[in-house]
Parts: structure tokens; C-alpha cells; sequence
């Protein structure tokens, strides 16, 4: 149609359609002040139409100087920061950097301390998992599988509190053990409860796994290729979904991981279905795990005095007041129940017997000089517990992939340096090139399946 | 200081970099080499492209201020072979003033956030980074906190909401 191209002005039209748009690229912020964005991270988008051309990923809101004042305090006194990286698994936080303590200071811990080690910090992977996918899933609009999982994850957390005392900040670590032991009736307790978080991930099964919305949304969307991933230094469940089965508890076995019969689940498509999937079956695996570590649990060395005679305490003090204290440091007494767990019986079970980082046990600071010495050295200012001088960098597997603390001694009671190397940096760095080209709808679906848990990301 | 039972990482940055290692040792079983930081990028690159040794992973990337030692800090590298199941620790140390060293945001797309997390902390410049901002704190924030020299107690100006129509 060449002979209308000439209006009636005269003036010849383009006779080819213009190259350049009439529409304009518009800038989005997606949060902080978003919920989805769980208030802590800013994206800001540039969008053509609904196709995301650029982000730019902002984090820091949740910044509160964990490196800058582990420096400034114990060893001991890092725990409570620690609950407070990985919010959802504080148990594996608070584990993680108890080891690269120990390992610089050379302390072995007991195997039952190991076995509830590894049970606590199986429990907490569950609790991530279940908050991860319940909170994505709310996210793209099933509010119900939320709730379901979010009364699997209270289960757990009645669970996590009858050991701990606490649901999330727990600090439940120390350096060569843990605070107390197993209470009584928890291994019929974690049954149960796993009987029942399997029930309700089998109705989330049922709910999300065939579900054609769900699918729609997830399958294909937020795609990262394997060697992308490594480029990012990416672990955990997202690299996983790529097809790479990197998995630290695998790769370099601690605790009593070796003794334990799992699989690690891998994905083949890198997208977020597959992040999905490998989290489901990550959490079975997770029950396998402990199910299998609470049949060989042991029990820890229960030592008795060379007569194997459990005293009163007012006797065992009158004696350390006379001075013949020859016989009590391997006697025992029951402190219950204002100290109860500090018995020494308990104690040998859940402690590394080391002078050096554990504090003795109650019974034994009220009767003899040797004890009460020892309690003071931990605790008082300026002497404390002095790892080597030296540096050591140690990891364990957490719920987004590998956690590791780089600490740095100079001898003194205080470490010069902690760094904490938290999982969910390296898939929030990718974001960026995974949202671009996508829509703008897929935002959301693929920031939840990073599981960033902002605690850990800006420490 | 090559003791025998050097394991293989090692021996072979031995071999490579001789001249330009300061220091070597495999404390708690951890493979630990100090190098000039003129050799850090093309020991990185070395690192990971090596048959021999594939460190395809940056694992972490981060500074230490030793304050009263010279020269003063230490950039501290993590590398992982995810093939041969090593790691390996590289650190570089780098003095004032104007401390910097070379970007690896070429080999690897993490670092581009490592370093700038490490600039934002301790001002340490990386040479060739695409876009050295800070990363977790605000532009407006004067010093980098996890130096020795600044205080726990120092407060920050505050930063009032930016005019979106300015």
C-alpha cells in the first residue's frame, strides 16, 4: 500500500514501522516495605511491559554487626548473635561456630553430644524447610498449605523448646558440648512428631505437587545453569536443584554424619519447581536421619566415684570445707532441682572433658577448690576460654547450603576475628540475572524459593 | 620450609609461584598460602583452571585488620574443588595507605558482592570491579566499621528519606 504513505499534507509517512517504541521503561521498587520481601530487601526493576529488563537487588536493612561485636565479646558470648543469623535453624548456626572453635582449640566432644547434635540440627534443616515452602507457597496465593506447614513447624518447635527452653533463640550451643541433655521422654516425643510433620508433607504433597496453578508458576521460572550456579558460589538446595549433588554432609562427613544413611536429593532443571521438589524430599531425608540417630544414640560414660557411691551435697561440701577433697572429684551428687542438668552424671554425657573450655559441673564447684578454680577461670574477665593463636575455617551443611565461620585467634580471650559465611548471600547475588528477562509476576515465586532468611544475609 | 608432606595444592603453587609466596603451612589440616598481591589474580585464575586442581568454587572471600602489623590487613580467600574435594586458603596481605588489590569478579560473578562487602567493611579497593559500592551499608555511612580503629560505640548521622521527585 505505497500510494497511502502520502497524507493529505503532502508530506511522505515512514514507509517501514518505526524501530523505536512508543512506550517507556518503568522503574518498580519491589519493597523494602513489601511482603513478600519480608520488609528487608529492596528491588528495584526496570520493566518493559510485564518483562523485567534490569534489577538491582539492595540488601542490608537487617544489618546489625554480628563480625563487629563477636570481637568485642567471649567466645561464649557469640552464641546469642548467633540464633539470630539463620532465624528459622538457629540450632545449626549455634552448632557451626561451637565447631570451628573447637577445631582451633582441638577439643573432641562426646558421641552422644554428637548424636544430639545432629538431631537438633535435622530438626532445625525440617523447620527451614517447612517455613521456606510454606511461606512461597503463600506467596503465589496458597494460603492454606501455609498454615499446614506452619503447624508442622510448631511440632517441632514444642520439640526444639522441651530441650532447649526456648523455640527460636535458643543458644543451646556451647563450645565443646551442648547446654543440657535430652529430657526423658523426647525420643517418644520426636516420633511422634515426625509421624505427624509426615502426614501433613503428604498433604502438601498431594496439595502442590500435582497442582496445575502451582505448576504453572513454579516449572520452568527462575532458571540457573549449573555452572552459573558454581560461578555464584551457590550450595545448598539451589544448587541441588541444578543436578549438582554437593551437599556437606556428605562431602566432608562431621559429627556422626558417616554413620548415617541418606540421600541427597537432586534436581535436573534448576528452576523453581525442581528447589521445590528437592526441599520435600530433603525434609524426609532429614526424619531419616534422625530416626536412625536416635536408635543408636548412646548413652554417654556415667561416671561413678572408684566406691560407685552418689553422695548428698551437704556432705560432699562439708568434706571440700575439711579439705579432703582426694576422693570427690570422682564422687558424685544430685543438685536437682534448682540445678538440674548440672550433675555431673549429665554433664560427662553432653561435655568435652576439658579443662579449658567447660565449665565444671555445679556439684563439683560447691565442694572442692579445684572446680570452683576452674568455674572461675572460664568466667572471669581476662581469662575466659584462649583458643590457640591461629585461624581455622569450618562449615556445616544449613538449610540454605554451607554455613562456615572463618575465626581468627590471637591467643586472648576474645576472638580478633569472626566471619560468617552465610549461604543464602549467593543465590540473592544471582537474583538479579535470574529475574532478568523474566515477568514480573515471577518476582516473587523465585525470591521464595532463595529462602533468604535476611538474619544471615546481612548479619 | 617445602616439608615433604606438602599436600598437592601446595606443591604445585610451590612450583608455580615460588618466588612470590611468603608463607606456606597446612595448620589444622588446612592448606594456607600467603602471597604477594601482585600474584593473586593470576594465582586465582591458576587455581581454577588447573587439571590438576579445579577450584571452580570462591567459598569466601573476606578481609582481617591486624592494625598494629605491617602491612596491615590481609585479604583472606577461600577456594573449594568441588571435583577433587580440597580447599584451599590464600591470603594477601595489603597495607596502607590506599590499601587495594585486584578484582576477581572475572573468574568468578560472587565476587563482585564479596568485595564489595569487603570494601563496605574495610575499605579495601578492588582494581577493575564494575561497581565497587558499598554492600550492606547505606552510602551515607562515614568509615568502615570492622577496621580496629573504629569504635563499637560511634554513631552514624542520620540519613533522612531521599526526595523521589529530586
Amino acid at each position: 500500500m505505497s500510494e497511502s504513505t502520502t497524507t493529505t499534507t503532502g508530506i511522505p509517512e515512514a514507509t517501514t514501522p518505526p524501530a523505536e517504541k512508543t512506550t517507556k521503561n518503568m522503574l518498580l521498587n519491589v519493597g523494602p516495605s513489601h511482603p513478600a520481601m519480608h520488609g528487608v530487601i529492596r528491588i528495584t526493576v526496570e520493566l518493559e511491559g510485564e518483562i523485567v529488563r534490569k534489577a538491582d537487588i539492595e540488601i542490608g536493612y537487617l544489618h546489625r554487626a554480628f563480625e563487629k561485636h563477636c570481637e568485642s565479646g567471649t567466645y561464649t558470648q557469640a552464641f546469642p548473635y548467633t540464633d539470630r543469623l539463620n532465624y528459622v535453624s538457629p540450632l545449626i548456626n549455634n552448632f557451626g561456630y561451637a565447631a570451628a572453635v573447637e577445631k582451633l582449640m582441638g577439643l573432641e566432644i562426646p558421641e552422644r553430644c554428637k548424636y544430639i547434635r545432629v538431631i537438633m540440627s535435622e530438626l532445625s534443616r525440617i523447620t527451614d524447610h517447612l517455613t521456606c515452602i510454606g511461606a512461597s507457597a503463600m506467596e503465589l496465593g496458597a494460603f492454606s498449605v501455609f498454615l499446614y506447614m506452619m503447624k508442622a513447624r510448631e511440632w517441632l518447635y514444642e520439640l526444639i523448646e522441651s530441650v532447649t527452653g526456648a523455640r527460636i533463640t535458643i543458644s543451646y550451643g556451647r563450645i565443646g558440648g551442648v547446654k543440657a541433655d535430652l529430657p526423658k521422654e523426647f525420643a517418644d516425643n520426636c516420633r511422634h512428631a515426625m509421624k505427624k510433620t509426615r502426614e501433613v508433607l503428604k498433604e502438601v504433597d498431594a496439595l502442590l505437587t500435582r497442582n496445575r496453578i502451582f505448576i504453572d508458576r513454579m516449572k520452568g521460572v527462575g532458571i540457573i545453569s549449573a555452572e552459573e550456579a558454581i560461578s555464584y558460589g551457590i550450595t545448598g538446595p539451589f544448587l541441588r536443584s541444578t543436578g549438582v549433588a554437593y551437599d556437606v554432609r556428605k562431602a566432608w562427613p562431621y559429627l556422626v554424619y558417616d554413620r548415617m544413611k541418606f540421600d541427597v536429593p537432586v534436581g535436573t532443571n534448576g528452576d523453581n519447581f525442581d528447589r521445590y521438589l528437592v526441599r520435600m524430599e530433603e525434609m524426609e531425608q532429614s526424619m531419616r536421619i534422625v530416626e536412625q540417630a536416635l536408635d543408636q544414640i548412646p548413652e554417654g560414660p556415667t561416671n561413678v566415684d572408684s566406691e560407685g557411691r552418689v553422695i548428698p551435697p551437704d556432705l560432699m561440701a562439708d568434706l571440700g570445707k575439711f579439705g579432703k577433697t582426694a576422693g570427690l572429684l570422682k564422687s558424685e551428687t544430685l543438685l536437682e532441682p534448682t540445678l538440674e542438668g548440672t550433675e555431673k552424671r549429665v554433664h560427662l554425657q553432653i561435655r568435652a572433658n576439658d579443662k579449658e573450655a567447660w565449665l565444671p559441673p555445679k556439684e563439683q564447684v560447691y565442694s572442692n577448690i579445684e572446680a570452683l578454680m576452674n568455674h572461675f577461670k572460664i568466667i572471669m574477665l581476662g581469662h575466659g576460654i584462649r583458643p590457640p593463636k591461629g585461624e581455622v575455617y569450618d562449615m556445616v551443611e544449613g538449610g540454605n547450603g554451607e554455613l562456615g565461620f572463618y575465626i581468627v585467634s590471637d591467643g586472648t580471650d576474645r576472638p580478633w576475628r569472626v566471619r560468617c559465611n552465610g549461604p543464602c548471600m549467593r543465590p540473592m547475588a544471582a537474583l538479579a540475572s535470574i529475574l532478568t528477562g523474566g515477568q514480573v509476576a515471577d518476582i516473587i515465586a523465585t525470591f521464595g524459593s532463595v529462602n533468604m532468611i535476611a538474619g544471615e544475609l546481612d548479619r | 620450609m617445602a616439608a615433604p608432606e606438602l599436600s598437592k595444592t601446595l606443591r604445585k603453587i610451590q612450583e608455580r609461584f615460588g618466588d612470590q609466596v611468603i608463607e606456606m603451612h597446612d595448620q589444622l589440616g588446612q592448606d594456607t598460602v600467603v602471597i604477594s598481591k601482585s600474584a593473586i589474580f593470576e594465582l586465582a585464575q591458576f587455581l581454577r583452571d588447573d587439571p590438576d586442581l579445579k577450584y571452580n568454587y570462591l567459598t569466601d572471600l573476606t578481609a582481617v585488620d591486624y592494625f598494629k602489623r605491617k602491612p596491615r590487613f590481609e585479604v583472606v580467600y577461600h577456594f573449594m574443588s568441588l571435583e577433587y574435594k580440597t580447599r584451599v586458603r590464600v591470603k594477601v596481605p595489603v597495607g596502607e595507605p590506599d590499601p587495594e588489590v585486584e578484582s576477581l569478579t572475572p573468574l568468578w560473578k560472587i565476587a563482585d558482592w564479596l568485595e564489595r562487602e569487603t570494601w563496605d567493611m574495610f575499605g579495601i579497593k578492588f582494581r577493575n570491579h564494575p561497581d565497587l559500592r558499598r554492600l550492606l551499608l547505606y552510602p551515607e555511612f562515614q568509615g568502615h566499621p570492622l577496621r580496629k580503629d573504629y569504635p563499637v560505640t560511634k554513631r552514624q548521622p542520620l540519613v533522612g528519606p531521599k526526595d523521589p521527585m529530586a
